[in-house]
């Protein structure tokens, strides 16, 4: 059986010269103008017309469908989900499917973000009705070219498992092919009422299975070309530190070590192998000037940002009185709730392939951000993008790391390449990857809430402080509203409780540090998921209340959150009694337009947080495929947990304290929960899975912990002591 | 140095500290095993030396000489290890990167212990790191592993 991962990624070029050819059949796109456009279609820019004929779907004379996948496989699961969407309308033999990664081209802009990238939880939604429609069309296509052939009224014509059916007329898709790729795409088609369709919704296994348990599957570190040499990269110290002079005699005298060149972010060894430019960075002598970022400590940046948090903030959603409301209360709550650096520490650590040629330049990468880096590497090279192609390869983990507005991992790729005048792959160690930047920003949410005689909040202030991940990036202008970056409060400015709190106030201080941040899985979500939810707890024992029944209280009626927290405190047996030494807790938060509630069940063991059971709830509208949902939950909650228990990134004079998973550890098997996902028979509007799993988990724990102990866990990383 | 890898002996030109992982994806072009952090943190260099589960990136391949050194590539050829079948059965994979690794050990582990207990999947599988959290499917997939070998025959 051939791999899915076996069939060759087309290069733009040889793609759409010859792809029908290739292919001996059908090449389609489509272009769906505004029907998917959602949230943040206001802001984007307009998607690209629909220039690529053949974007989606090829169909072979061996009857073989070849998916086009402008999303990146990076766990989540695309790679199966939404070739079953477009296989869905194209009525094919789902067994005859075959993904291969589209390269970087204006036809595969997001839908919403008019660029080509994956992150933020919307890849399903955002091409629903776009696979939808690719499938719809190739099969009025072949449908049309049956009827031809034939000589029948296409009406008269049915499909089935990749057949055209027709009286007594039967034939395979791979016939029609060739026959249906030369009459034009059909303006309209018709879709399949949902109540008709066999795949989606359906539990469907990964494509990639094999692939990923043979060793085959090709990941960018795995990346092999004719003359590539490996090479190393030694980065600033500290942030913002610049190359003053280097002497490379000792590095170069290491066997296997081939050159040593200077780039803007540091000095850069290239070898035969990873071990020889590993070897030989580590024998570069190097004086850096550091500058200001040698000073740098996480601990006096905590001070400073209470001292903020102190003061008012640029004020992200008000209503009422809360000063007035605050001083007037009989019950007054104070809390602040903290959060360190995180790295994203995906498992294959960053890495980028470079070929310059002439007039033009190859990249093999693990990317979320194909345009961006298309563009920067260009720029670079001074071509135009479309001189640059992109080989997006399987990616080892994103979790945002791999969509860096930046496009730091492919520039300093490019610059050795160029400066040297080789081909090469740009290899980070596990250390490179810890202490190189581009982390969630560290967060410190300050509130005060007075609550009411019945014990309901009357009065809600949230200041929140941290750095924004997308000030000075090309985002800024649709994501930062008065002073506001949207994701710095998302979760918290439009936490579902504030309508019932007739006085509240959120604000946020964005303070400027030398430490590059960015988006982890969750982004905004991943602080203020915590800190809303375990206030909220506080507030309700405060209050001497069930907090399930205190959330429900706050919730409208009908709610997707209540649905969501109402079927994983039933599921949970919320109430009912535990064994000795344990308790309960729970959290519900809404992220990248799915909802998600966790009851998590603790004890302590030898001290240490053991977390038994998370039981799960999620509404995210329509599903696609049950086995990826579940999985993202699993994942998210494995993510989020990880990092509750002890995640964290340290900066003394400069330098990041921790360096590889001994000090920043991960969640390890022996420690993984028992997980229950129950999913929503929702039909709702469609939401995304990679990231909503992950930010209750955090306070789930943190509440259960108070509940069990009475000690309420105010900062990340918890610690019991 | 000579190495015997999957069967096959390789006459390899390399300094005695470089670790087997780099010898594997950088000389001999196995890039099956991976590179996660190169001091035996992670489980994604996990290959077999004499039936053995070890780290290939704490490991100098010369070392490791004259012994008999497996990887993901020659478990099986065709995905019919039984850990490879028990994997795609019940979707444990995500990203993938660190699957190498865990398949290796978890082979090591039903060769050993051919009905494993949950406290003997914990004890093995807890040095392979997964940061997309497949853990539970993966304690699932061991158990169904074992089971497939056992009516295999294998074990």
């Amino acid at each position: 059986m051939r791999d899915p991962a076996d069939l060759p990624a087309p290069s733009r070029r040889r793609f759409l010269a010859t792809g029908a050819a290739l292919s001996g059949g059908l090449v389609i796109a489509c272009f769906v103008p505004s029907a998917a456009r959602r949230a943040f279609a206001a802001a984007a820019p307009p998607a690209p017309a629909p220039v690529d004929p053949n974007a989606f779907v090829r169909i072979g004379a061996d009857g073989t469908v070849s998916v086009l996948l402008k999303h990146s496989e990076m766990g989540q699961g695309v790679w199966t989900s939404l070739p079953m969407v477009l296989a869905e309308e194209l009525d094919c033999d789902w067994k005859t499917v075959r993904v291969a990664h589209a390269p970087a081209a204006p036809a595969y802009a997001h839908t919403a973000f008019g660029m080509q990238m994956t992150g933020g939880s919307t890849s399903t939604w955002e091409s629903f009705e776009q696979l939808r429609r690719a499938g719809a069309m190739a099969r009025a296509m072949l449908v049309a070219a049956a009827a031809k052939k034939w000589k029948v009224d296409p009406a008269s014509c049915r499909t089935e498992a990749g057949f055209i059916l027709s009286g007594t007329h039967k034939a395979g898709y791979g016939e029609l092919a060739e026959d249906a790729s030369k009459l034009p795409a059909p303006a309209t088609v018709a879709l399949k009422d949902p109540a008709q369709w066999r795949l989606i919704g359906k539990p469907t296994r990964r494509l990639d299975s094999r692939a990923k348990v043979t060793g085959r599957a090709e990941f960018g570190i795995d990346v092999q070309r004719p003359g590539l040499l490996v090479a190393t990269l030694a980065r600033p110290p500290v942030f913002g530190a610049t190359l003053e002079r280097f002497d490379a005699t000792k590095a170069k005298a290491v066997a296997g070590v081939v050159d040593v060149v200077a780039i803007p972010n540091g000095v850069a060894v290239l070898a035969k192998h990873f071990w020889a430019a590993k070897t030989g960075r580590d024998a570069l002598e190097i004086t850096w000037n550091e500058g200001a970022g040698a000073t740098l400590s996480s601990e006096a940046l905590r001070d400073e940002y209470r001292r903020l948090a102190g003061t008012r903030g640029a004020v992200a959603k008000t209503a009422g009185d809360v000063d007035a409301a605050l001083a007037a209360a009989p019950t007054r709550i104070e809390a602040d709730y903290e959060l360190p650096f995180l790295a994203h520490a995906p498992m294959e650590p960053l890495n980028c392939t470079v070929e310059i040629g002439k007039d033009r330049c190859e990249i093999w990468t693990g990317t979320q951000f194909q345009t961006p880096d298309q563009a920067a590497a260009a720029k670079i090279l001074g071509l135009e993008p479309e001189k640059v192609t992109i080989h997006t390869t399987f990616l080892g983990g994103g979790f945002g790391r791999r969509a860096n507005p930046a496009s730091d991992f492919i520039i300093e790729a490019v610059q050795v390449a160029k400066a040297a005048g080789k081909p090469v792959k740009l290899v980070w160690t596990r250390e490179d990857d810890i202490r190189g930047g581009y982390y969630r920003p560290m967060w410190l949410s300050r509130f005060a809430a007075a609550l009411g005689k019945d014990g309901t909040p009357v009065a809600w202030s949230h200041t929140l402080v941290g750095q924004s991940i997308i000030d000075g990036t090309p985002f800024a202008p649709m994501m930062i509203k008065d002073g506001v970056d949207v994701t710095s409060v998302e979760g918290a400015a439009n936490s579902p409780y504030l309508a019932a709190i007739p006085a509240h106030r959120v604000d946020l201080h964005s303070p400027k540090s030398p430490v590059t941040v960015l988006w982890w899985r969750s982004v905004g979500h991943s602080h203020t998921g915590f800190a809303v939810e375990s206030f909220v707890d506080e507030l309700a024992h405060a209050a001497k209340q069930d907090p399930l029944a205190y959330r429900r209280a706050l919730l409208p009626a009908g709610s997707r959150e209540r649905r969501v927290l109402d079927l994983a405190a039933d599921k949970a047996g919320w109430g009912q009694p535990l064994a000795k030494g344990r308790a309960r807790g729970l959290a519900v938060h809404a992220s990248f337009e799915s909802f998600v509630a966790q009851v998590a069940e603790v004890s302590l063991e030898d001290g240490r947080i053991r977390v038994h059971r998370v039981t799960c709830a999620i509404d995210c509208g329509p599903v696609v495929n049950p086995l990826t949902v579940e999985a993202q939950m699993q994942s998210g909650i494995v993510y989020g947990l990880g990092a509750a228990l002890y995640g964290q990134l340290t900066l003394k004079r400069g330098r990041v304290e921790q360096s590889n998973f001994h000090d920043y550890r991960a969640l390890r098997l022996d420690e993984m929960p028992v997980v229950d996902v129950h999913i929503v028979d929702s039909k709702d509007k469609m939401g995304g899975v990679g990231e909503p799993g992950t930010p209750p988990i955090a306070p789930a724990v943190a509440n259960a912990v108070f509940a069990l102990t009475g000690k309420r866990l105010r900062r990340l990383p918890f610690a019991l002591d | 140095m000579k190495l015997d890898i999957n069967g096959r002996s390789h006459e390899i030109d390399a300094p005695d500290d470089m670790p087997l992982l780099w010898v594997l994806r950088d000389l001999v072009g196995l890039t099956g095993t991976k590179y996660g952090c190169g001091m035996a943190q992670c489980g994604a260099c996990t290959v077999h030396v004499d039936g053995q589960p070890m780290r290939s990136c704490v490991t100098p391949a010369s070392a490791v000489a004259g012994q008999k050194i497996t990887t993901i590539e020659s478990l099986s050829d065709d995905a019919s290890h039984p850990v490879q079948r028990a994997w795609i059965e019940l979707d444990v994979v995500q990203c993938g990167y660190c699957q190498s690794g865990q398949v290796m050990a978890a082979a090591a582990l039903i060769r050993a212990k051919p009905k494993p207990s949950d406290a003997d999947i914990d004890a093995a599988m807890a040095g392979n790191l997964c940061r997309c959290g497949t853990y539970q499917r993966i304690r699932a997939a061991v158990h169904r592993a074992a089971e497939l070998a056992r009516e295999d025959g294998h074990a």
